[in-house]
């Protein structure tokens, strides 16, 4: 980033007056944890409703002449078939480079406006994605930052319990959909979806809006405010790419295990930058492949360890690493060759210049929880 | 002797010509709840300043620096079944290690307890 000072989401003020540590991220001031720390925050997610700030994520409009148009102008960009959205539906995919290696995640939304779709990117990749698809996507298709909106998550077994309270119809929202809303008379768009493998949704709404709906969520007692901390080992536990960790412009989406993510039409026809490598890996499959690791003893391993055999050969690295909160214990993922990711396959991880046993874990570490 | 205090966040009390050795209540503040520690083994010769232990938070791992140079003689062996006896109890019950001192000279080195507010208060 630039040696600008940290932005600020909308929220800031509330994140100072709640106690918050906020530290730098991605060039903004972002709550890392309140006072109630990581694991409390990560435990009431898990039970209850947690608030998230996500404000500094990258939201944008997407139009084109009507819908097949802008679908299409999109499916050039991203393996995910766009085509076949019904309105409110929405989808997560990648943005690949030519070489078929990952640029950013996305969530891609067919909006009931005709003509436009409503895209989330990453924060830290915005600038990148913003020019990628203005320079990529086809002409006639324009690309509108939302930067007057903020964003923010509800999730947690009792969100639809404490949203329904304000806004009923959110009850009827399928998994991946949105709808607009009335929150305590602020104009939102909700939609059913989340990074912590919990039902839940994630809510847009006006800049000038988001500290009053901020505080109306808090105000029930089955909502309290979750940092990045917790959001970090919320999504870890649930299996979940972090642009950066499990994905970089090295990584292809098959390699990542996001194969889920590409539909039928689109493995079979390809037709998107990257296509080339992710129709042959999907043919001949890959070297190496994301895995969940689950140390033996105590000790996490983080983000850059060296996974070895057995015999102490290295065959990969971890991409994220730490403490389980929900597993009770530390958790990892990683890459590494195809064939020690077999679920059982025991490895070592080295810390601090020591091989710690460990093993391959399939994925999540803890099922996912959403409303399909 | 009262406590001393090392600009690493780690307070020492001597007795005996033993020191023991923890990290303090800002150091366990900062760090958040403490998931992992992992502690040097007996008879470990430390050299003042050097790493001799880790604490691992939820977030991240921080390394631990002794603040005098000795020979390592017990440690808290309740930390590894409890680490976040840190987060309740940094400046007493959970102590992390016992250190035969080689060079009291080096306690000078050290600050009081209201030189080391004032290092993280401001």
């Amino acid at each position: 980033m630039s040696d600008d000072a940290p932005k600020r989401t909308s929220l800031y003020d509330d994140h100072v007056k709640l106690g918050a540590r906020m530290v730098p991220f991605v060039g903004y001031d972002m709550p890392v944890q309140y006072p109630a720390g990581i694991l409390a925050e990560h435990n009431w997610t898990r039970q209850n409703a947690g608030l998230f700030d996500v404000s500094h994520m990258g939201q944008c409009l997407i139009a084109g002449k009507n819908f097949e148009t802008v679908a299409k102008a999109m499916e050039a960009l991203v393996p995910a078939d766009v085509l076949s959205l019904k309105p409110r539906q929405q989808r997560y995919s990648q943005f690949l480079n030519e070489e078929g290696g990952t640029l950013d995640d996305l969530m891609i939304t067919r909006h009931v406006k005709d003509g436009t779709l409503y895209v989330v990117v990453n924060a830290g990749r915005k600038e990148h994605d913003y020019g990628w698809m203005q320079q990529h996507l086809a002409e006639g298709v324009t690309l509108t930052r939302r930067d007057d909106l903020s964003l923010v998550a509800l999730q947690g077994p009792k969100a639809e319990e404490a949203l329904a309270k304000l806004a009923p119809a959110v009850k009827d929202i399928p998994f991946m959909h949105y709808a607009d809303a009335g929150i305590g008379g602020i104009k939102a768009q909700v939609s059913r979806s989340g990074y912590t493998g919990e039902d839940g949704f994630e809510i847009s709404v006006a800049n000038a809006d988001a500290p009053k709906l901020w505080n109306l969520l808090l105000s029930d007692p089955l909502v309290k405010p979750v940092g990045l901390g917790a959001r970090d080992s919320l999504r870890l536990e649930g299996g979940l790419c972090l642009y950066g960790h499990e994905l970089d412009e090295t990584i292809s989406p098959v390699e990542a295990d996001l194969v889920w993510s590409i539909q039928k039409r689109r493995r079979a026809q390809g037709g998107f930058i990257g296509a080339a490598r992710v129709q042959k890996e999907l043919a001949n499959g890959t070297a190496r492949k994301r895995v969940g690791i689950r140390p033996e003893g105590r000790a996490p391993a983080r983000d850059g360890a060296v996974i070895t055999d057995s015999a102490g050969r290295e065959i990969g690295k971890v991409t994220s690493g730490g403490f389980g909160p929900s597993v009770g214990g530390p958790i990892a993922m990683g890459y590494v060759e195809t064939a020690s990711a077999v679920p059982g396959t025991k490895i070592n991880l080295v810390v601090r210049g020591t091989a710690m046993p460990a093993a391959i874990v399939s994925l999540p570490f803890i099922p996912n929880r959403f409303k399909r | 002797m009262t406590a001393k205090y090392s600009k690493d966040h780690e307070w020492v009390i001597v007795e005996n010509g033993i020191a023991t050795i923890g990290i303090t209540n800002h150091a366990q503040e900062q760090l958040g709840d403490v998931v992992f520690i992992e502690l040097p083994a007996i008879g470990k010769k430390v050299a003042a300043h050097e790493q001799a232990a880790v604490v691992e938070s939820v977030k991240a791992a921080s390394e631990v620096y002794v603040p005098v140079s000795g020979e390592v003689v017990e440690v808290n062996k309740e930390l590894e079944g409890d680490p976040a006896l840190v987060n309740r109890d940094a400046e007493s019950g959970a102590w992390f290690m016992k250190v035969k001192l080689s060079n009291p000279g080096e306690l000078d080195e050290l600050m009081d307890k209201a030189a080391y507010d004032k290092l993280v208060n401001g």
